[in-house]
């Protein structure tokens, strides 16, 4: 885990890959949440909507970031965790996580307010984060 | 077409169990090896765990049937949690309520109205504690969603 004396503002979080992404990672997923729209699996489903094929879902790798920062922070000490959804993901995707301290707090107890992206290792910005995390 | 009127509404309500063996199987969909995830015996829910919700709702119960969004042209923009402590365990049992907090329209860059719908979901102990809080953002397009727009 990070010591509190290594997140001064503006500092960066160790990068992280995950995937390549695989369409069994999306049904795995699916799975697990409860959210079973088929434009995450039918190809003929996504297709008759305009895509050319099935794409992940968003929170997946909202989940993905969320696993990328809780490793680095601890499960126990999120307070907040936002992400907005930018360009889709697609099976063969490797997805790169990272993030940035935005600001820092000592009242009462350590807080760390931290900037987070999934980036698609061939593409751009998947998802922009913003996390708050206790640093004991 | 998004009811406006649908503003403030609320859904019924429900109760959700936090479960050990939901905890692990979304740990690991979402590619977590965590041992605080997967070895604790009561261990808390990863950041985005409360999206299993649906799991616990009443299919065409919930509060987006008053709003009759397009699911064709239905986008998740972005999604919210914020916990007013450490994320509830396993064990813990959630009382969920979700309702409509704002409905507005912008223009999209690429031509057409985009309506924005802001749901708010709070998640109470059996106390009545607030423990976490939801905040979900859904836009129906002017027309369905093409490669490169959010997922």
């Amino acid at each position: 885990m990070i010591a509190w004396e290594d997140l001064g503002v503006g500092a960066t979080l160790p990068a992280r890959e995950y995937g390549p992404l695989t369409l069994t990672d999306f049904v795995r997923y699916q799975g697990a949440s409860g959210d079973f729209n088929p434009i995450h699996h039918d190809t003929a489903f996504a297709r008759a909507a305009g895509f050319p094929e099935p794409f992940s879902v968003g929170m997946l790798q909202a989940g993905i970031l969320g696993s990328y920062a809780t490793d680095l922070f601890g499960a126990a000490h999120v307070r907040r965790f936002a992400v907005s959804f930018r360009e889709q993901v697609w099976a063969g995707d490797v997805l790169i996580c990272s993030g940035e301290v935005l600001d820092r707090h000592e009242d009462g107890e350590r807080r760390v307010d931290l900037r987070l992206e999934v980036r698609r290792r061939d593409g751009g910005t998947a998802i922009r984060g913003e996390a708050t995390f206790v640093v004991e | 077409m998004v009811d406006r009127s649908a503003i403030g509404a609320t859904d019924d309500g429900y109760t959700m169990e936090v479960e050990r063996g939901k905890i692990r199987e979304f740990a690991r969909a979402t590619q977590s090896a965590n041992p605080d995830y997967l070895d604790a015996p009561a261990p808390v829910i990863p950041p985005t765990f409360l999206t299993t919700q649906q799991f616990w709702s009443t299919p065409g119960a919930g509060v987006f049937s008053k709003v009759r969004m397009d699911r064709k042209r239905l986008l998740h923009g972005g999604q919210e949690y914020v916990f007013h402590g450490p994320p509830p365990a396993a064990g813990t049992r959630l009382h969920v309520r979700t309702r409509v907090e704002d409905i507005y329209e912008k223009e999209g860059s690429r031509g057409g109205t985009m309506t924005f719908v802001i749901s708010v979901t709070e998640f109470r102990d059996d106390e009545g504690r607030l423990v976490a809080e939801a905040r979900s953002t859904a836009i129906e397009t002017a027309r369905p969603p093409v490669e490169g727009g959010a997922s």
